[in-house]
């Protein structure tokens, strides 16, 4: 499954590891995320996110 | 430094570090301040720390003005430890009950520093907090430029306390930007080169969000360096202007190290083709200038050229060092192009050359190597090379 980085603090979304903090349980893809979900670190939208 | 009252009632209780001249590989070459505000009113709020060496100077500040005993609430704008560093001997001073306002994310890194359990008390982006006759208001500035960053503005005063933003490493007994003058703007261009550049896009959204929301300012406030109070807008503007990276001079940083003057030479050919092309051009030796002030020469630059001799194979140790600290500022809408000497086997322009690539420099030519020492043909293909760089600068 596709991590995605975040382009500005450089965060990793795993979807084998979520981010429970937030309400998102694994493994859930990066596509499967909600619109307005953001980064954890540093708050960037979705788009903000490439492929890694 | 004896506390300053830069308005009614809120004083500026933080130090100056005279001698520090290695910020954390900054150059500080008139050292640096850790400004901390003390607001007095019905509940006495300190805004920041300093950095811990210099806790017994900031307790001792507090105390000329009040108490520290007597402090209310303390507000953590940015956790690093310029800041927060004397957080532990103010909380333990105070009172480890006290309330302490910081950011979501403010009060995760506190606790990943301090390993307290503090009272802490998370806020977002718009929450105000009533401290009596005034108001303050919090607006998170995520990655401006950590995680936990936020500033906190006072509104009866129109008084924004920015964190590191607008902050300038400089010691001084000037406070403020109507004492220093415009002698103040090259430090201001040096931090924002070397600590906020790479979060120019940003810098660009929040300066809009501001507008949008209408705030005024009488004052800026940051953390290090002088108080902005005689035109604030001015270094809002420098910032807009500095984040866009329009990098409309015609200027071009030869930026390189050498071994035995050959690569030395290479660089003077090119600065002669480039002035040629009326670029204004600066050669900049890494064992003679430090990686912090040729970065601020690269803010502005359009064109970017970096040299280096092959040692055992690979880059000198200077320019791996440079390029890994520029690679990291992430520098937009430039020229780059690699030069060097080398003895048999001949990579450093080619590494270089795959760096800037990767940085997403413009590559106008696939970059020049000579073998030992350049004869006059070889330093004329060097001042081609200028040229070139200097036409693709002309556009």
């Amino acid at each position: 499954m596709d991590k995605y980085v975040c382009n500005v603090c450089g965060y990793v979304y795993d979807p084998e590891v979520a981010d429970p903090d937030n309400g998102v349980n694994p493994v859930t893809k990066f596509g499967d995320l909600p619109d307005e979900w953001e980064c954890p670190i540093c708050g960037a939208s979705k788009d903000d996110f490439d492929k890694e | 430094m004896k506390p300053v009252e830069i308005a009614k009632e809120i004083y500026d209780v933080g130090v100056n570090d005279w001698n520090i001249r290695d910020f954390h590989g900054y150059s500080t070459h008139m050292g640096t301040s850790y400004n901390a505000f003390l607001i007095i009113d019905e509940k006495i709020t300190l805004i920041d720390t300093v950095k811990k060496d210099f806790a017994d100077q900031l307790i001792d500040n507090i105390s000329q003005v009040v108490d520290p005993k007597k402090i209310d609430y303390v507000i953590s704008n940015h956790t690093e430890m310029d800041h927060s560093g004397s957080l532990a001997r103010v909380m333990h001073r105070i009172g480890e009950d006290k309330p302490l306002f910081c950011s979501k994310m403010g009060e995760k890194n506190l606790s990943r520093h301090f390993h307290k359990k503090w009272n802490y008390r998370p806020v977002k982006s718009g929450e105000e907090l009533n401290i009596g006759s005034r108001t303050l208001t919090f607006l998170e500035t995520r990655m401006l430029h950590w995680p936990d960053s936020m500033f906190t503005y006072l509104k009866e005063d129109k008084i924004l306390f920015s964190s590191d933003a607008f902050g300038q490493h400089y010691a001084g007994h000037e406070k403020f930007d109507d004492v220093i003058g415009d002698a103040i703007m090259p430090h201001a261009r040096k931090y924002f080169a070397n600590i906020l550049l790479l979060y120019a896009p940003l810098i660009l959204k929040l300066v809009e969000k501001v507008t949008e929301l209408g705030l005024e300012f009488n004052m800026i406030c940051p953390d290090h360096g002088i108080l902005w109070r005689k035109d604030p807008a001015k270094i809002i503007g420098a910032y807009v202007e500095w984040s866009k990276q329009e990098n409309t001079e015609k200027k071009a940083v030869i930026v390189y190290d050498t071994m035995w003057h050959s690569t030395e030479r290479m660089a003077e050919a090119i600065v002669s083709g480039l002035s040629e092309e009326g670029i204004n051009v600066r050669p900049m030796k890494l064992r003679e200038w430090h990686r912090s002030d040729i970065m601020t020469e690269v803010m502005d630059a359009k064109a970017v050229i970096v040299g280096s001799p092959t040692l055992n194979n690979g880059l000198f140790p200077t320019v791996s060092d440079f390029l890994t600290y520029m690679k990291g500022l992430k520098p937009q809408n430039k020229i780059g192009t690699a030069f060097g000497s080398y003895g048999w086997s001949g990579e450093s322009a080619k590494l270089i050359h795959k760096e800037l690539e990767a940085m997403k420099f413009e590559m106008p030519d696939q970059g020049l190597r000579l073998q030992y020492v350049p004869d006059k043909e070889g330093l004329e293909q060097c001042a081609e090379l200028g040229r070139k760089i200097g036409k693709a600068i002309n556009g």
